[in-house]
């Protein structure tokens, strides 16, 4: 079906409509974090800093310790990260798999749980925590952020197995191999991409993460880098924008550069083999 | 096969470097835990100062600073009294404590502070963080809202400067913001995002009471003419003058400072504590200075929710905690706090310090408007953040643009408000 000119024009619009809404926040950011005090209370601010500055970078370093917070949340979301993809990949191809009643109540709980609020949880939780004696502790935390980002997780990865052609482990059944060689061998290669981008779901989560780590981590040493972001807000949502908006630039790279490193490589995984050539 | 052992490996080094150790007393010292929210780099500057100064004169007790966030506070608190986890000793504000205060989760500080301490801060002060009978918090810092001004924009216009002992009255404001106003500029921007506390403060200047106590102890809204003085002014500004600034009645503070800088408006009406903001934005050579806010029936009279610490009911060292309490709150010390967050001390004898009555960045005005702050009306008011969110906010924010008149604001504070009051007072 071909789309007539008018239309792909209307495409193009809509998608550049589109673009500009989702990267004007971030621009705003960057524009902000490069700029000096004095022109962050102009009445005519400007996209472009009339006088670029690195202050707010180096006063957002001098104030709060960003390297250490930063490290923090790493330590935090690959831990959630590897975790979660570690016990959602069986678990999501068991599901897949074997389609029985027990099977389906699972994913109906998996999409359930999903409707309960952070504020419901949080103090049962953080009573769980207290009896477990994690509190204050970056493997409760990363414990929490596992339980946390698994639903979606699952429900995520159920689909990447179910795209999966159960012929072809049938195949390889024929050929001789075993349950195990077949999984590794055969499923595992083609869930990959899947597998990947669950792990980047459940990092970007753990990464961004702030209230579990708010109120589950105590002392300074352990503050994760949202936290820290906020020691530059001050009461009646006063902010220290200049700083505020620098180190959350710097807060926003490591998304940014994971996405733009394997992003072609997820649409590739998923789309190949989607048609005969 | 080595790339399996390998990544089992490199789990077990992520959760072994994972696992928390959590901090004790260590032999038989007494570690305390403060957290502060401290978040200007001045501010947190001298609380750490402090922290350290203490530590190094008390040995057998050792204070741990903590850094919290304005932001975060009241839900972090509450997690942290329902898991046994709280710090020792909170800094929090007074408006924020009175469902942890009767929660049970502060301790009465009555017995344990100091008579130097008690005498040192106005009752008026201590009002603010006292709940039924007990206090569970010392007020420290407070901050009254004052007019910042373009000092060449009343230069040019002429007009008369007020000073704290012959303030501008509320009709004399409205009158000179009329003459500041022409040529898309306005004489005032009155920041409203958050218009009920605003106005239920500065109310008090004209006696507006709104919230009355009746012989039962029962809290009742009634919006009498004094009530109404403050939120006429503005209205009148805003739609009938035009010498007040629609556009800023939804803003935040900080956002009506632009147009401050760049001439748009002659004066704005901020917290104290913005003069900070405003020496590093304002562009070189932009002279400004500090009023008081206009002046009612009951002079400059306004409300206040001043910065408290507290202790936790479940902290096992109150006597160590209110001890560390009145060794930052000696006067020198109370005078490093406020002048690191801008605002101003409610220690009678901190007040006295040189630093605070300098005219420079308006120092001296504030310090002299100190004798007039009271409690915020709401401050013991039960039910009063629903009152506010669901009946006020709405109501104040309708009214200043215009959409309702002030019979119908009046209904609703009084009619919608008393119903939710009334459930909270059962």
């Amino acid at each position: 079906m071909r789309t007539s000119t008018g239309g792909r024009v209307g495409q193009y619009a809509a998608l550049l409509g589109y673009l500009v809404f989702l990267a004007f926040p971030f621009l705003w950011l960057v524009s902000t974090a490069f700029k000096s005090p004095r022109e962050l209370g102009s009445l005519h601010p400007t996209w472009i800093p009339r006088d670029p500055t690195l202050d707010n970078f180096r006063q957002a370093f001098d104030e709060q310790p960003l390297l250490r917070a930063a490290g923090n949340s790493l330590l935090a979301a690959l831990g959630a990260a590897l975790i979660a993809v570690l016990v959602a990949t069986p678990l999501a191809y068991v599901m897949a798999r074997h389609r029985t009643r027990l099977a389906r109540a699972a994913t109906g709980w998996v999409v359930v749980s999903q409707a309960f609020p952070l504020v419901l949880v949080i103090i049962p939780l953080f009573l769980v925590l207290k009896n477990l004696r994690l509190i204050n502790s970056q493997a409760g935390l990363v414990m929490v952020y596992v339980v946390w980002a698994l639903p979606f997780a699952l429900w995520m990865l159920v689909g990447y197995v179910r795209a999966v052609p159960a012929e072809l482990e049938e195949a390889a059944a024929v050929d001789g191999a075993g349950r195990l060689r077949t999984l590794v061998s055969v499923t595992a290669p083609l869930l990959a991409p899947g597998i990947v981008a669950t792990g980047l779901f459940a990092f970007i989560t753990a990464w961004n993460e702030f209230f579990f780590a708010l109120v589950l981590l105590k002392t300074p040493e352990k503050q994760t880098l949202p936290v820290v972001l906020t020691h530059f807000i001050g009461a009646e949502g006063v902010a220290d924008l200049g700083p505020l908006a620098a180190a959350s630039f710097l807060a926003t790279l490591p998304s940014l550069v994971v996405f733009a490193i394997i992003q072609r490589r997820i649409t590739g995984g998923m789309m190949a083999g989607a048609v005969k050539s | 096969m080595r790339v399996k052992i390998a990544g089992v490996l490199a789990l077990a080094l992520l959760l072994s470097g994972c696992t928390g150790d959590g901090s004790g007393p260590e032999g038989g010292r007494v570690t305390l835990r403060f957290q502060s929210l401290a978040w200007q780099q001045e501010s947190v500057e001298a609380n750490q100062d402090l922290v350290e100064e203490w530590n190094a004169g008390h040995r057998d007790v050792k204070v741990e600073y903590v850094q919290g966030s304005w932001d975060s506070v009241h839900d972090q608190l509450l997690t942290s009294f329902e898991g046994g986890e709280a710090p020792d000793i909170i800094h929090d504000a007074s408006d924020d404590l009175a469902d942890f205060a009767y929660g049970g989760y502060l301790a009465d500080l009555t017995d344990l502070l100091p008579e130097r301490l008690r005498s040192d801060i106005p009752q008026r002060s201590w009002d603010t963080a006292t709940f039924g009978d007990g206090i569970y918090g010392v007020p420290f810092l407070q901050e009254p809202r004052v007019l910042i001004a373009d000092s060449a924009r009343l230069k040019e216009a002429g007009v008369r400067i007020p000073t704290p002992e012959h303030p501008w009255s509320w009709p004399e404001f409205r009158k000179i913001t009329e003459q500041l106003s022409g040529d898309g500029r306005y004489g005032v921007a009155w920041p409203l995002k958050e218009p009920v506390s605003a106005t239920l403060n500065l109310s008090l200047s004209a006696g507006g009471q709104l919230f009355h106590r009746g012989a039962d102890g029962k809290v009742t809204v009634r919006f009498g003419a004094a009530d109404a003085v403050v939120p006429r002014t503005i209205r009148d500004q805003a739609g009938t003058d035009r010498s007040a600034s629609p556009t800023t009645l939804g803003s935040g503070g900080s956002d009506t400072l632009p147009g401050f800088f760049g001439g748009r408006y002659a004066m704005v009406p901020l917290g104290f504590s913005y003069r900070q903001q405003i020496t590093q934005q304002a562009p070189k050579g932009f002279a400004w200075q500090v009023l008081p806010a206009p002046a009612g029936a009951d002079g400059l009279t306004q409300g206040v929710s001043p910065q408290t610490l507290s202790v936790a009911e479940d902290s096992p060292h109150k006597k160590e905690a209110a001890e560390f309490i009145d060794f930052l709150l000696r006067p020198e010390n109370m005078v490093r706090l406020a002048l690191g967050d801008w605002m101003l001390p409610t220690g009678t004898q901190a007040l006295k310090d040189p630093a605070l009555h300098t005219a420079k960045d308006g120092w001296a005005t504030g310090t002299a408007l100190a004798a007039h702050l009271r409690p915020a009306p709401a401050q013991s008011v039960r039910g009063y953040p629903e009152w506010k969110d669901k009946v006020a906010t709405p109501a104040f924010q309708e009214y200043y643009s215009g959409a309702i008149d002030l019979g119908e604001l009046r209904e609703r504070l009084e009619e919608d408000g008393n119903l939710v009051l009334a459930r909270y007072q059962r």
